[in-house]
């Protein structure tokens, strides 16, 4: 539908030049590929922009819970200072130190955010709109999240550090362990959906009592553990080991400079918010309205399009990373071990089999 | 691109890639290949609509066991000529095996009985790969399935049995206990008088009791 239209705000604008014909000649038969990257364009273009003012929103919230003012000074209220940032980054010198292994060095920060933006592909924004509308798009996302470490173990080898060494190696032992509770969570989600399209997954969720469908509610355990599990796969405070900048300098990237610097720091806040968005697929009804079938409350609030709410419900998520951040210390690596492999896991297992069997009772309402 | 093309695509990549894994002198980059072997091999699973397989096969073998695979050869200190002292001596032994597999592999692809199924069927856009192979596991063939699942948890516990040991002097936390600890525990809160009448102060500030947790 969408695509006819904008085939059709083409032809107008072809024509007039009167040159339409001459273009559809040349452009027919590549029109498919010239549309999905169009539609890859759609979703990178505002997560990039996202990502920037993330980076600003992180800031100015840390700066508010620690009662001062965050970065103010580049633009109005400081709303200029992702670009100042981004303008500085990319005009620093890219530096490959001694030893290092030069390739492998630049591989790996192109690594990390083309997994980061790879499983952008299958995140329904709303009813349809969805770039790959997979069967398995559940398990997909999982490979794709338990990539991201290539970049960070690459970087880390790479380099010829032992600072960037200890960290990847932190990093990798930290995104084994808590791959397995997230995929038992989402073992979990796929027996409630009995699907792995994320679209399906969020349809399950409909149904005409809006929140108290979603799939949080029987399945709070795995919510939490999931976002916890999240938070720290994406190396983020209080699981920011690999990073751990009081101990390891930074970490993987501590060679960095420049773009390269540059380019993990989206990797990962690209994977924060897809983190978030996933959260808000699985638990929390997509795109779905939260009133819906709540009387006259529901009938106003569905002319609302879901893009907003699975929007709103991101940023509700985006925000508790940086709550997270601003309120706990680092966790110790011997407790973020015990965390992940004596209570996740035994937790997640668990709930499996409630779940399972909680499904073929008479009280299994989603 | 049509299928056909894909494949071979892929299958040149995976051939490549596999040969470079026992070519390449730093075994860093021979597991970088494998990973690549495996990712164009799930990429010909995918052309088959075998999707389950294919991203299961990148879910575990790339993103879990060739991660261990890497952290174990990065911490390995390795010695890249004496690796490659034996290289002659073991190139008969390595032919024949590769020979060997070669034989089999042409024999089972070329057997009447295995033959005649070789061309994929197209199946309809709402066929789920995973369901089919769910039902067919937990279905047909669920013994076999369960007596390999039974046998990968005897290998894990006997591998932890083997591997782990417990130093009886070794000091270690019990976390519990420390979750347990109020703040009386460790902290006292002692009034302390101001500093107006001199010397009255030390008799109230006696030492903290030192709290050992075990």
């Amino acid at each position: 539908m969408m695509e006819d239209q904008i085939l059709q705000f083409f032809e107008w604008f072809w024509n007039l030049f009167g040159l339409w014909d001459a273009m559809w000649g040349i452009m027919g038969p590549a029109w498919p590929v010239i549309w999905t990257v169009m539609k890859i364009v759609a979703i990178i273009g505002p997560l990039m922009l996202g990502v920037a003012y993330y980076t600003l929103a992180e800031r100015k919230v840390l700066g508010f819970m620690q009662v001062r003012p965050g970065p103010n000074r580049v633009g109005w209220w400081g709303l200029m200072q992702p670009i100042a940032d981004g303008v500085k980054l990319l005009f620093k010198e890219v530096l490959v130190p001694t030893g290092a292994n030069k390739f492998l060095f630049l591989m790996a920060p192109a690594l990390a955010l083309s997994t980061a933006l790879a499983a952008w592909a299958v995140v329904p924004f709303g009813d349809g709109l969805i770039l790959a509308d997979v069967n398995a798009g559940l398990l997909y996302l999982l490979t794709m999240t338990s990539l991201g470490v290539y970049g960070i173990i690459i970087a880390g080898w790479a380099s010829n550090s032992k600072y960037a060494f200890l960290g990847a190696m932190r990093s990798a032992a930290q995104i084994v362990s808590y791959e397995l509770a997230m995929g038992f969570a989402l073992v979990c989600v796929l027996l409630a959906a009995q699907s792995m399209n994320l679209g399906e997954i969020v349809r399950g969720q409909g149904g005409n009592s809006g929140l108290l469908g979603w799939y949080f509610i029987p399945l709070f355990p795995m919510f939490v553990v999931y976002f916890i599990a999240g938070v720290a796969e994406t190396n983020r405070s209080p699981f920011d080991l690999a990073e751990g900048e009081s101990e390891i300098v930074a970490g993987f990237h501590v060679e960095y400079s420049g773009m390269g610097f540059a380019i993990f720091f989206l990797a990962e806040y690209a994977n924060m918010i897809l983190i978030t968005a996933m959260t808000t697929v699985f638990f929390f009804g997509g795109w779905l309205n939260p009133f819906h079938g709540w009387g006259m409350l529901g009938e106003v609030t569905d002319h609302v399009p879901g893009l907003f709410w699975m929007l709103g419900k991101m940023f509700v998520f985006m925000f508790m990373f940086l709550w997270f951040r601003a309120t706990f210390p680092r966790y110790r690596y011997d407790q973020l071990m015990r965390l992940g492999w004596k209570v996740f896991i035994p937790l997640t297992l668990c709930w499996v089999v409630v779940v399972a069997a909680w499904m073929q009772t008479p009280y299994w309402y989603w | 691109m049509n299928i056909e093309t894909l494949f071979y695509l892929f299958a040149v990549i995976t051939v490549f890639a596999a040969l470079r894994v026992i070519t390449a002198p730093n075994p860093l980059h021979a597991v970088l290949f494998l990973v690549l072997a495996f990712v164009s091999s799930a990429g010909i699973w995918l052309l088959l609509e075998a999707e389950f397989l294919a991203i299961t096969l990148v879910l575990v073998y790339v993103g879990a066991v060739m991660v261990l695979f890497l952290f174990v050869v990065m911490m390995l200190d390795i010695n890249i000529e004496k690796m490659r002292e034996g290289f002659w001596r073991w190139l008969p032994v390595g032919l024949v095996l590769a020979g060997l597999i070669g034989v089999q592999m042409v024999w089972v692809l070329g057997a009447k009985e295995t033959s005649s199924g070789m061309t994929p069927v197209k199946h309809a856009a709402d066929y789920s790969n995973t369901k089919e192979l769910g039902r067919l596991i937990y279905t047909d063939y669920v013994y076999p399935f369960e007596l390999a699942a039974v046998l990968l948890l005897v290998a894990m516990v006997a591998a932890i049995a083997l591997t782990l040991r417990r130093r009886r002097d070794a000091r270690r936390q019990d976390i519990s206990q420390q979750v347990k600890v109020k703040k009386e525990d460790r902290l006292r809160i002692v009034s302390v008088p101001s500093a107006n009448k001199a010397g009255a102060v030390e008799e109230n500030v006696a030492p903290v009791v030192g709290h050992t947790a075990d």
